[in-house]
């Protein structure tokens, strides 16, 4: 038995769906971050396979922009959920239907 | 054989770790279990001989990210008890759940379905087997993408930027109120 291409594209679907469910499933603002961060890490599997596959350095390199895009915007997003809870402490994602000009 | 090995482990990892992400209740938990998935992905990354890819793996996300995760879920106290009965959309939850199956199933089905999952033109650069992985990426990210890598320096000064705007207007108004 041998592991082949195909083995990293169904594992980083299977990732990439099971933070696609948590991000639909889970209501804490907080854990919606990380199952995206999930997500993101399931197409890294996936390029990274596809890249030693083809010999092609480049889809490493997108990884690499993925990661600094990824910082980014766990940076911004909990800045602004600190801002949101410390005003309404326990809020969900429901409760940021409030936020209005 | 050992690959297979390899790549199973890494697999369980991955697949517990994101399963736990979804399932635990305790955010403490959740971002513990995102670590445990961060480092599959890194076994996965040295099994694919992206050497580079997998320390800055390491390093960023289970360095970084995830302690800013536990950061702010610490400073802002642990909340177990989270509402999973509150539903706005009465069929949400099953409705994520069937998104999820399908989307699942309909990937999965191109991958196993096509006789050749590998599509696409066939890579036409020249690969050299004596350049290092490292070396290989540095001419990728600093000779073809140098422009995109100097944005993404920008995108990193706005990000810096925004949080501390962010913080520091909290303060501010938080004084006002406590005035």
């Amino acid at each position: 038995m041998e592991v082949t291409t195909g083995w990293y594209l169904v594992l980083g679907a299977l990732i990439f769906t099971i933070g696609g469910v948590g991000l639909l499933l889970r209501r804490n603002p907080i854990v919606m971050l990380m199952c995206v961060e999930l997500m993101l890490n399931g197409v890294n599997v996936t390029f990274v396979g596809l890249a030693t596959e083809f010999g092609d350095i480049n889809g490493q390199t997108v990884v690499f922009f993925v990661l600094v895009v990824a910082a980014a915007e766990v940076v911004v997003g909990l800045g602004i959920l600190v801002a949101v809870l410390r005003r309404r402490p326990g809020a969900t994602a429901d409760d940021l239907v409030e936020l209005k000009g | 054989m050992i690959d297979v090995i390899v790549f199973a482990c890494a697999a369980a990892m991955c697949l517990a770790g994101a399963i736990g992400v979804v399932a635990y209740r305790n955010p403490v938990y959740n971002a513990l279990s995102l670590v445990l998935t961060l480092f599959g992905v890194a076994v996965l990354f040295v099994s694919r001989e992206a050497h580079f890819l997998a320390v800055v793996q390491v390093i960023v996300y289970a360095g970084a990210i995830v302690v800013l995760f536990l950061f702010v879920i610490m400073l802002l106290g642990v909340d177990k008890a989270e509402e999973l009965a509150l539903d706005s959309v009465g069929a949400q939850r099953p409705a994520a759940v069937v998104f999820g199956l399908g989307s699942l199933a309909l990937i999965v089905t191109m991958i196993v379905a096509s006789d050749d999952p590998i599509t696409g033109a066939g890579n036409v650069e020249f690969v050299d087997p004596e350049q290092s992985n490292v070396s290989r990426l540095a001419f990728s990210l600093f000779d073809d993408f140098v422009y995109a890598f100097e944005l993404t320096s920008v995108l990193l000064l706005v990000a810096v930027i925004g949080a501390a705007v962010l913080a520091r207007k909290q303060r501010r108004s938080d004084e006002q109120v406590g005035a």
